[in-house]
């Protein structure tokens, strides 16, 4: 099976200090596939890497025929200034970036894709509602609808079912699954192991440097969990300099 | 009526030069204040009008009041300064607000002293307060033309920008627009306070960007409508200050950004989005 991403002894972090370290894998295309790990096991900090918004500090990453622009992402909601006066359905039209770029105007087709999405993620009727207004969960169905309208091979979720409810999170699974029946790759990074063991055929688990990565079965073993909560407390201490040669 | 508002526009030139200065650093200034409060930059704006004085004060120095290199001195000083905080901002663990406001403090330092050293007291109020009943032809095309630029520009930006608010990471991640739009919108700013410092001064040529926008918070919600109530209070500003200038002869600026400061308490009681009055005595809830 060919590979939408390949980690290549991949190191990235934040003014020299690794929060990933060699980090080496595959994620198959057409995966569907949970990143996890303790808090600060450089989950988030391996889909910046991922979409470019953070250079390796050393390594790299490997497209497998994907471009940057066949790759979606979902920020953490912390991301997002909710008390920025724009409309549901303007942020939302954001998703057709690819094809009006930063300065084309929207024709009647692209606000009719716009309206397909908001309607997808059963938000139909807030189409101007001001995101300020919206709740946690209604906020994540504006950036799914986004994420639809992006129309990507690769979708990266940071956190996407955080403090949102039940219902939100069951409608937004549907339509991950729904990605994942289209033959896009999805990388979501996720904390509650209950969804990753029921939706999520494969996941890495994390903890500044890789503890496993497979079958979600095989990965989420409580020896695994336990051994990435003791790697990441032992990352506590002060930096040094990386003294391990590359593979 | 008519003597009381029109008269003073009718009889003297200098009244309508002002008046039409005040309107183009309305037009143009106006909208990026709405941003720059949007971003919670309110103070940038006011640490870069401090930043342009020691350009504008060289350009002095080297030609006196001359339009044209005070406001190429200004330009490079606010450029210099905005690009410089940037830098130190990327390569450095020093958060952007800390190093802008070293920046800024010692900008304002060297053009004080540069004014000092050459100019009169009154120079240094001209530089530092404006003159705006005193725009020349020259002054009004450069305002003008400025005006007219910033609005294209923010136009061309419009999206990228709102996008650079509201949620930077999906821009980085679907577009390499991130840096430009910041800079370019850091470039309107310079701009359009070189045009305002010819008019209001250094000190005073934030108040009229900044004022209107934050008075429109209380009356819009969407940004469209923001803009469009921050530039209708910069212009009644600026004919309401330049007419109790006039009638009471008081000095222009100051009571330009007095009125401003007016409507922006004004709004903040009587605002319907989020106002004190509506706090206290919030209306009927709608139907669920």
């Amino acid at each position: 099976m060919t590979y939408a991403l390949k980690f290549q002894d991949l190191s990235l972090g934040y003014d020299r200090q690794p929060a990933v370290h060699r980090l080496r894998g595959e994620i198959a295309e057409g995966s569907l596939t949970a990143i996890v790990g303790p808090n600060g096991a450089g989950k988030s900090t391996v889909l910046k890497g991922v979409t470019g918004s953070l250079r390796p500090l050393q390594g790299r990453i490997a497209f497998g025929g994907l471009t940057r622009s066949e790759i979606a992402y979902l920020p953490q909601q912390s991301d997002v200034d909710r008390s920025f006066p724009v409309a549901v359905a303007d942020l939302v039209a954001m998703g057709l970036w690819r094809e009006i770029g930063g300065f084309a105007g929207l024709r009647a087709a692209h606000r009719a894709r716009v309206a397909e999405a908001i309607s997808a993620v059963g938000l139909e009727g807030f189409e101007m509602r001001p995101i300020g207004s919206l709740s946690g969960g209604q906020i994540q169905r504006t950036l799914f609808a986004r994420l639809l309208l992006q129309d990507a091979r690769l979708v990266l979720l940071d956190e996407p079912f955080t403090a949102i409810d039940a219902k939100t999170v069951a409608d937004l699974i549907g339509v991950v699954r729904r990605w994942h029946g289209e033959g896009r790759t999805v990388l979501a990074v996720l904390h509650d192991v209950d969804t990753v063991r029921a939706h999520f055929p494969r996941t890495l688990m994390l903890a500044r440097e890789l503890v496993a990565h497979g079958p979600t079965g095989q990965v989420l073993t409580a020896e695994n969990q336990f051994r990435a909560r003791q790697m990441c407390e032992a990352c506590t201490g002060p930096p040094h300099t990386c003294g391990r040669s590359p593979a | 009526m008519w003597e009381l508002l029109v008269q003073p526009f009718a009889d003297f030139g200098f009244m309508r030069r002002a008046l039409m200065g005040c309107i183009a650093i309305s037009v143009g200034a106006t909208p990026v204040g709405v941003f720059l409060m949007l971003r919670r930059m309110s103070l940038t704006g006011d640490a870069m009008a401090h930043a342009i004085l020691p350009g504008a004060a060289v350009g002095y120095l080297v030609s006196g009041l001359s339009l044209g290199a005070m406001t190429i001195g200004g330009l490079i000083a606010g450029m210099a300064v905005a690009l410089l905080a940037g830098f130190v901002t990327r390569v450095t663990a020093l958060r952007e607000d800390a190093s802008l406001a070293a920046f800024y403090l010692i900008s304002l330092a060297v053009g004080v002293l540069i004014v000092s050293t050459r100019g009169s007291n009154v120079d240094l109020m001209h530089v530092l307060f404006g003159t705006v009943l005193a725009l020349n032809d020259d002054a009004l095309v450069l305002l003008c033309s400025i005006a007219s630029i910033s609005v294209f520009a923010l136009a061309a930006l419009f999206r990228p920008l709102v996008l650079e608010c509201a949620d930077p990471q999906f821009l980085r991640s679907v577009s390499g627009l991130s840096a430009m739009t910041h800079f370019s919108f850091l470039a309107l700013v310079v701009v359009n306070l070189v045009a305002g410092f010819h008019a209001l001064g250094t000190l005073m040529a934030v108040g009229i960007m900044i004022l209107p926008a934050a008075a429109a918070r209380f009356w819009a919600v969407s940004i469209g409508a923001l803009i469009a109530v921050a530039v209708s209070v910069a212009m009644l500003s600026s004919l309401s200050g330049l007419l109790l200038s006039y009638h009471f002869s008081l000095p222009s600026g100051p009571a330009i950004i007095l009125v401003a400061g007016l409507a922006y308490a004004l709004s903040l009681v009587f605002g319907p989005v989020g106002g004190l009055a509506g706090r206290a005595f919030p209306r009927r809830h709608l139907e669920a």
